[in-house]
């Protein structure tokens, strides 16, 4: 059963050491921002810093994320799969504290305004589109959800991560002023993320694995 | 006045933000004269009426947190890269529709005498605010000095173009030098300020040092900084955030809370300090004085 849709392998949800971790490390992000707030270095405009801060993070989680797949190829590391649905929830996490210093500290949870920017504003709309892609996918990445869903539709629904990703950077460079640097750096990241996927390359990662040191067969 | 001029001021004499802080209010309260005596003579200013008492921003914010894009896009890079920048000697060209053209050195063109304090808002088009204890001369008594004709109806301005110590300019980012430009009678109107100081210092180089132009009811990129060049002329001046991005950035730039920012509304800002926005207002609380510069001008046109 479970070597027919390892996403319904038990194991697949037991703690790891690994696990822990990549858990930990996930929320020094969050433990540097709490820490700066309490020692007045989140720089002169706190709204702001937090909403770039976990909006980036939000990025790079998606990324991470998209990187689990490549990164088996690679190296044959088959155990990474299992940080994957972990590092998924994390970009929700941080999206969900993005949004929230938006709807909360920026808006001030007036509704007016709120629909005002939504409608006025490609790039809002666009975050908030990527935000809600990225809803169905956190709520169901339960155990108990991936089974009712069966594994196919479950499979087929999280492949919309992809476009997430996607409008998660159009959202950035469309709020972007003048400096493209940044959102281009994370563009090329992404673009290789997707190359590495591409079915046409897997012969030659296989064959360059090969010719690499044996691949570990930790996890 | 006393307020000594930036060169002259040396490290020891600079007085520390509380001090600052306590002269103000002993000022605001009007029961400071005696008190007074015993705080740097450089700082005794009297309030100006042009001034406001709303809370200072606090001097770490207003030198770590600026769009000062020479030294990069980022608000702390400034802070960070502007220290390389020297400003002496430091001399600015004029010219244009003028009688007296020329190049003059900086302590020419602004007597230590002069010297007034002003206690300004400052918009930012990005939603935010300060306020700034401003030390510098009406921008009018200079330019009256280089006896403009009657052809100059407006003065543009160019900042400082020095890739070697402005990081920021080896990037195209923006089409370099930075350049600004005011109506004639908008550069002359009382409030219009060129400054070398804040906080009863020397300009910090992040702020623009060592002279820049703040106008407090436009949006702060009209307050152009380390300015080398003033050029009076007849038509209106190409100005770099308008070249930029012609929809998204005007020439007049007044602090308008009807008219939005593509990417953001100008309903509200966030003054520096507090979480929590609050109203913009029109000419950002200059309108008393401002408005009638532009009877007539629909300003959601010329925004
Ligand atoms: C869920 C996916 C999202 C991702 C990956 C994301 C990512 C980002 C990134 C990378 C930045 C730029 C940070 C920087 O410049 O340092 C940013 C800024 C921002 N995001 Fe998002 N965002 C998302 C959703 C949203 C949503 C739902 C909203 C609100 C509806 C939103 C509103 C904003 C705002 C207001 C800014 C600041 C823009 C500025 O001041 O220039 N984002 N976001």
């Amino acid at each position: 059963m479970s070597a027919l849709l390892p996403w319904l392998d038990e194991t697949a949800h037991m703690y790891t050491p690994l696990k822990a971790i990549v858990f930990i490390t996930a929320l020094v992000p969050l433990a540097l921002g709490i820490w700066d707030g309490f020692h007045d270095a989140l720089g002169a405009n706190l709204v702001e810093e937090i909403t770039f801060r976990s909006g980036r993070w939000t990025l790079r989680f998606l990324l991470i994320t998209l990187a689990i797949t490549p990164l088996r190829k690679c190296t044959g590391w088959s155990g990474v799969v299992r940080l994957r649905r972990m590092l998924g929830l994390y970009a929700f996490f941080y999206a969900c504290l993005h949004f929230t210093t938006w709807l909360w500290l920026e808006q001030f949870f007036s509704w007016a305004d709120i629909l005002e920017d939504l409608g006025k504003r490609r790039y809002i709309l666009v975050g908030f589109g990527t935000f809600l892609l990225l809803l169905p996918l956190a709520l169901t990445s339960t155990h108990g959800m991936q089974k009712r869903l069966g594994g196919g539709r479950w499979k087929q629904l999280h492949q919309l991560i992809y476009l997430a990703a996607g409008t998660a950077l159009l959202h950035f460079f469309w709020l972007t002023k003048a400096d493209y640097r940044d959102p281009l750096i994370y563009l090329c990241v992404l673009t290789s993320l997707y190359i590495l996927r591409l079915p046409a390359l897997e012969p030659w990662i296989t064959r360059l694995r090969s010719r690499l040191k044996p691949p570990t067969t930790r996890g | 006045m006393l307020i000594k001029n930036p060169e002259q001021i040396r490290a020891s004499e600079i007085t520390p933000e509380a001090i600052y802080l306590d002269r103000r209010r002993f000022i605001q309260r009007g029961i400071g004269t005696a008190l007074l005596t015993a705080i740097p003579a450089s700082l005794a200013s009297a309030a100006s009426r042009y001034s406001t008492t709303e809370e200072l921003t606090r001097l770490k914010d207003i030198t770590r947190y600026n769009n000062f894009y020479e030294f990069g896009t980022s608000k702390g890079s400034p802070g960070i890269h502007a220290g390389a920048l020297s400003t002496h000697p430091w001399s600015i060209t004029v010219s244009g529709a003028c009688e007296h053209p020329g190049n003059y050195d900086l302590a020419d063109l602004i007597k230590a005498a002069e010297v007034e304090e002003r206690i300004y808002r400052l918009r930012c088009v990005e939603a935010w605010s300060m306020v700034i204890p401003w030390q510098g001369v009406p921008m009018g008594k200079i330019l009256k000095r280089f006896a403009p004709t009657s052809k100059a109806r407006y003065v543009a301005f160019r900042t400082l173009l020095r890739p070697a110590e402005m990081p920021g300019q080896r990037r195209d980012i923006l089409p370099w030098p930075y350049r600004e430009g005011l109506r004639m009678d908008e550069a002359m109107h009382p409030l219009t300020l060129i400054a070398t100081g804040l906080y009863g210092k020397p300009l910090p180089n992040q702020n623009g040092a060592p002279i820049r132009l703040v106008v407090p009811w436009k949006y702060g990129f009209k307050s152009i900084k380390s300015i080398v060049s003033i050029e009076f002329t007849e038509s209106e001046p190409p100005t770099t955030w308008n070249l930029q991005g012609p929809d998204h950035y005007g020439f007049y730039a007044n602090v308008n809370p009807a008219v939005d920012h593509p990417r953001w509304s100008q309903k509200k800002e966030r003054r520096i300090g507090d979480i929590f926005k609050r109203p913009t207002l029109p000419f950002n609380g200059y309108a008393k004085e401002v408005a009638s510069l532009y009877t007539g001008m629909d300003l959601r046109k010329h925004y």
